[in-house]
């Protein structure tokens, strides 16, 4: 098992093999559908980013309230492809690192190679699993989204799956790949 | 005629929807564990350990199963001889969304306006359809429905020499663009005939049962375990990283068709697929 830093570590993400099993400690910022688009309006608009996320990793969430004595609510990965229209010039910008569920676009998957990023993968489904890993959870930018706002979030050993590697071998393709010969 | 309060039916729906959400199905748990033996792959052995431990930490924390608690749909069967007292029926189901989404700790996961898209905060509106019946009976059945499979659902209005096989057919392809968004192994409900919309209803509707119940009618009990064994064939797995177990069930319902149709529907769900019911 490979264990990771975040942010520090991100310089170790091109060493990373499809398919890798790795646990991430450190900061990551949560990003989905609403947040998305403002990001790559702010983007195109040439405005700074309400957070600087160059060299930092996204994860595609939108969690549940914390109940009493939780730093945060149910908090597993949503449907990664639904940022594709983002992602390549998020990457090209400075993002370094993207976690989520699902197959990505040819074009997300030719940009992550261009800019030796990685893609992670999170069990989807298992949100109250995952929220046992997250340590603090605090809004950074655009409350007015409610949980789609982007929240920075410290985790520990949070466990993730290599989909997508730096040279842009596909975990998903090569799945499908050993089931059809 | 029989009286049932608002309050109860607002109290009622509220409670189903927090259940729902915080307790996985046992018949849905005692079917990820079976799928256990069927896999021998690490990774998709590993994502099946996941999948159960989430469901037993959710419980014992009462975190939701899963972070998108979905939007609300409501079936209500309805007694000509119940009248609600106290206050509209479509008013206390909303109230009860609303409060179970608040009790629960659920996500505000509804936009007021599909355009405008702001969060209305507390999950409601509802997708409510009603039954009505002959009698006093009362029954409330709640899906929430998670959007990472309601977006891989899908519906074709097949010709009817398409048959089976279309159907058949037109399900594996449904199941396998699925994939991983869907969090699989998925839970599969199909409709099929009756209009456009009928068929869309039937395929939600289904969703209700537990894994492991067949279809009363044993043509369709054996067509569901074609279509499962079929889904499974796929190879598409646990988490959509290859496996034997793409799904966990499929649940086939049918409705009379018009001459020159085969309508089809396929509403995906994940391996949670969230259900609870009361009878009032």
């Amino acid at each position: 098992m490979i264990r990771l830093a975040l942010p520090e570590d991100r310089d170790r993400f091109r060493t990373l093999q499809a398919g890798d099993r790795v646990l991430l400690s450190g900061i990551l910022y949560t990003g989905r559908d609403a947040a998305h688009e403002r990001l790559l309006l702010t983007l195109r608009g040439g405005e700074p980013l309400p957070v600087d996320l160059r060299g930092q990793t996204i994860y595609y969430v939108g969690p549940c309230p914390a109940p009493p004595g939780f730093a945060v609510g149910s908090a597993g990965p949503t449907t990664s492809g639904r940022m594709d229209f983002a992602t390549p010039d998020l990457l090209r910008y400075g993002l370094a690192g993207m976690i989520g569920k699902g197959k990505r676009s040819p074009e997300v998957v030719a940009a992550i190679r261009e800019t030796g990023a990685v893609y992670f993968g999170a069990t989807g489904g298992a949100g109250a699993l995952l929220a046992g890993r997250i340590r603090e959870c605090r809004t950074v930018a655009w409350p007015d989204l409610g949980t789609e706002a982007i929240h920075r979030l410290v985790v520990e050993d949070f466990p993730v799956i290599v989909l997508v590697d730096s040279r842009g071998e596909d975990l998903y393709r090569s799945a499908a790949a050993r089931r059809t010969p | 005629m029989r009286s049932i309060r608002a309050e109860l039916v607002r109290d009622t729906v509220a409670t189903l929807f927090v259940q729902a959400n915080l307790h996985l199905d046992p018949a849905l748990l005692d079917a990820l564990e079976r799928a256990l033996e069927n896999e021998t792959a690490p990774t998709a052995r590993d994502i099946l350990d996941d999948l159960s431990e989430n469901a037993r930490l959710a419980a014992r924390d009462g975190l939701p199963i899963c972070q998108d608690t979905g939007m609300a749909v409501v079936f209500v069967t309805l007694g000509q001889e119940v009248c609600i007292e106290g206050g509209a029926l479509s008013d206390a189901i909303r109230d009860g969304v609303a409060d179970g989404c608040r009790k629960g700790y659920l996500r505000a996961s509804v936009v007021r306006d599909p355009f405008l898209r702001q969060n209305t905060g507390d999950n409601t509106p509802a997708v409510i359809h009603y039954d009505l019946v002959p009698g006093d009976l009362f029954r409330i059945a709640v899906v929430p429905k998670g959007f990472g499979s309601e977006n891989m659902s899908a519906l074709r209005m097949l010709k009817p020499s398409d048959g089976w096989a279309g159907v058949r057919s037109f399900v594996l392809d449904t199941a396998a663009a699925a994939g991983a968004n869907a969090c699989p192994p998925m839970v599969v409900g199909v409709g099929v005939g009756g209009t456009m919309e009928k068929a869309a209803l039937m395929a939600k509707h289904s969703l209700l049962r537990s894994a492991g119940v067949p279809n009363p009618d044993p043509d369709l009990a054996r067509r569901e375990a074609e279509l499962l064994d079929a889904i499974n064939e796929l190879g598409v797995g646990p988490g959509g990283l290859g496996g034997h177990v793409t799904a966990l069930a499929c649940f086939l319902e049918t409705y009379p068709t018009h001459i020159a149709g085969l309508p089809v529907a396929v509403n995906i769900s994940c391996y949670a697929s969230r259900h609870a019911e009361a009878q009032l």
